[in-house]
């Protein structure tokens, strides 16, 4: 597992420049470009299981969201940042991608240190630290477990007496 | 206890007395704007839209503004698939391309009223909180699921008050206001929060409160709201909107905020933000004479008629620079008709302006004015962010109408109050 880490205020056009948002929107077409203008080596190189740690303001800037797309068609785990830019956040609970928001966690890595995160606990331990976040309320849980928005909406469209 | 606006608005929206922040609260919204990005969102969804249909046809408001006219086969075809999901499923409220950018359309068509809860899958959807709406962005993925079922999540925001003193002194305007405002918080300095403005607004403009109101995301903001007053009234009476069709909601006197800031508007000089971060705000002073490639007026932060005016009253009687361009791209057909009748567009025209269709324009990198490696652009849109216009090696400054009219006739950043 690679933790890749990043700073303050990663915004969209970083994950994902805007000049590809019209024309690319399956995972497919947004892998190749996810980090280009941050992190060149990102896209070829990020393993499923892999965890991205990063500074606050994560992902602000534009609704688009494709970088969750992507990100979680890469396989991130998790992402683990001191806070979240918010419609980055909703995007996130929309595709089932697993945010933390820990900003002890994130001061607490260094280089080469093991990070372990159990979702079940609430419990993310880096190195030889052990930090706790909140769980998700239980009506964004339910989105989760359905595995997105989509897959919740669809069951709940499907519903008797829908 | 006293209620925020937002707090008020999720609670009649919910069907609840009251709500406190962090309470997540089950909405349907009034309206859901999508844009050039409802092909995809359509595309996620289309076995269900099949099956089930759309949810409410006076639901959707589609604009298609990005790239307008299409720029690719794959936009083309793109916008094509948009028009054949609107005559499918019976959208009412569709502007082809041409009418403008999603957001001045929807405010000037009446479709985000005081009270009402209005989401888009853009991130500038907070707006409409010029008006006094409860607007804010989703991504697709949201639309979608929202085009079947008509209800989404909210989580209660707490509220930060930011209380305006005193008036501006042209030509400092709004968006020095809004920008110096971001270089104080930061571009997380309201995240998850609602921001209420207070205090002196009268003396802003509805297309001053929307530039502000626009720039709201851009300190992290859910909602950007401003108390709904005569001003909007009229606005909206003007736009054949009658008044018994809203009903404006005020924050109560004894509403809890999470945080209050103060700001005296006297002191607002002119401000430009510098790469590559929106909240990298300086006085312009301190950026004098920096060379630029290419100026844009326009956007949905700064394409209104005043914004046009403005410009073209500081360029008459000069040209823009040797070695430098200025585009014009107004932010809707209303704005390019009216300034065409004014006269305001021959004037920016005969100064050496090129006009563009009324749409997005260059400000999202994908046509229309991408820079080149080493070139700078000033802007009075909303984001300078890194490739934001197409190219990573490339820099945008943002400034008002007014500093970017005055630096396209020297071609170099220049103080408008210089020139004013
Ligand atoms: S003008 Fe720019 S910021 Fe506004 S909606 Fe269009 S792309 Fe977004």
């Amino acid at each position: 597992m690679t933790i890749w880490k990043y700073g303050d205020d990663i915004n969209t056009d970083m994950l994902f420049p805007g000049k590809y948002t019209y024309t690319c929107s399956t995972a497919e077409e947004i892998l190749p470009h996810l980090l280009e203008d941050l992190d060149p080596t990102f896209a070829g190189t990020v393993r499923p299981g892999d965890v991205i740690f990063a500074g606050k303001n994560f992902g602000c800037g534009s609704s688009r969201e494709q970088p969750v797309l992507g990100l979680k068609a890469a396989g991130v785990r998790a992402i683990v940042a001191k806070s979240f830019a918010r419609i980055f956040y909703r995007a996130a609970i929309n595709q089932g991608l697993l945010l933390i928001e820990c900003p002890e966690a994130v001061s607490a890595h260094e280089p080469g240190a093991e990070v372990d995160i159990d979702v079940e606990a609430g419990r993310i331990t880096v190195g030889e630290r052990v930090f706790s976040f909140p769980p998700l309320p239980s009506e964004i849980l339910a989105i989760q477990e359905a595995g997105g928005l989509l897959a919740y909406t669809r069951r709940r469209l499907e519903a008797p007496g829908h | 206890m006293g209620m925020t606006f937002a707090e008020k608005v999720l609670a009649r929206k919910a069907g609840l007395e009251s709500v406190v922040p962090g309470q997540i609260v089950m909405v349907r919204p009034d309206h859901l704007l999508t844009h050039d990005n409802t092909a995809a969102i359509v595309g996620k969804i289309q076995p269900e839209l099949d099956t089930f249909g759309l949810v409410d046809p006076h639901l959707p408001v589609i604009v298609l503004d990005h790239v307008v006219p299409a720029a690719s086969e794959k936009t083309a075809v793109s916008h094509r698939n948009v028009r054949a999901f609107v005559q499918a499923h019976g959208v009412r409220h569709f502007f082809d391309v041409g009418a403008g950018v999603c957001h001045q359309v929807v405010v000037e068509k009446g479709l985000a009223l005081p009270g009402t809860v209005v989401v888009g899958s853009d991130s500038h959807t907070c707006s409409y909180g010029a008006v006094g709406a409860f607007a804010t962005g989703i991504d697709r993925t949201e639309a979608a699921a929202l085009m079947l079922r008509g209800e989404t999540w909210f989580k209660v925001p707490p509220t930060m008050k930011i209380s305006l003193h005193g008036r501006l002194q042209p030509p400092v305007s709004a968006k020095d206001l809004v920008l110096a405002i971001i270089g104080e918080l930061g571009a997380d300095g309201a995240n998850y929060a609602a921001v209420e403005y207070h205090g002196d607004i009268e003396g802003l403009t509805i297309g001053e409160r929307f530039t502000m109101a626009n720039m709201g995301i851009e300190m992290g903001a859910k909602v950007a709201v401003f108390p709904v007053d005569h001003q909007t009234r009229a606005y909206l009476r003007g736009i054949g909107v009658l008044e018994a069709s809203y009903l404006a909601v005020e924050a109560d006197p004894d509403a809890v905020y999470a945080r209050t800031m103060d700001v005296d508007l006297e002191r607002i000089e002119p401000v430009v933000a510098c790469p590559h971060r929106v909240d990298n705000v300086k006085p312009v002073t301190d950026v004098l004479g920096l060379p630029i490639d290419q100026f844009l007026l326009g956007t949905c932060t700064n394409g209104r008629l005043e914004d046009l005016e403005t410009a073209a009253d500081i360029l008459e009687g000069h040209q823009v620079a040797r070695g430098s361009r200025l585009l014009v791209a107004p932010a809707s057909k209303e704005v390019l008709d009216e300034a065409l009748g004014r006269g305001i567009i021959g004037r920016l025209s005969a100064a050496g302006a090129m006009i563009l269709p009324p749409g997005c324009g260059p400000c999202l990198g994908a046509h229309q004015g991408v820079l080149a490696p080493g070139e700078r652009c000033l802007s009075t849109s909303n984001r300078n962010f890194k490739g934001r216009m197409g190219c990573k090696e490339a820099e945008i400054y943002l400034g008002s109408p007014a500093t970017v009219a005055a630096s396209a006739i020297t071609g170099k950043i220049t103080d408008p109050r210089t020139l004013a």
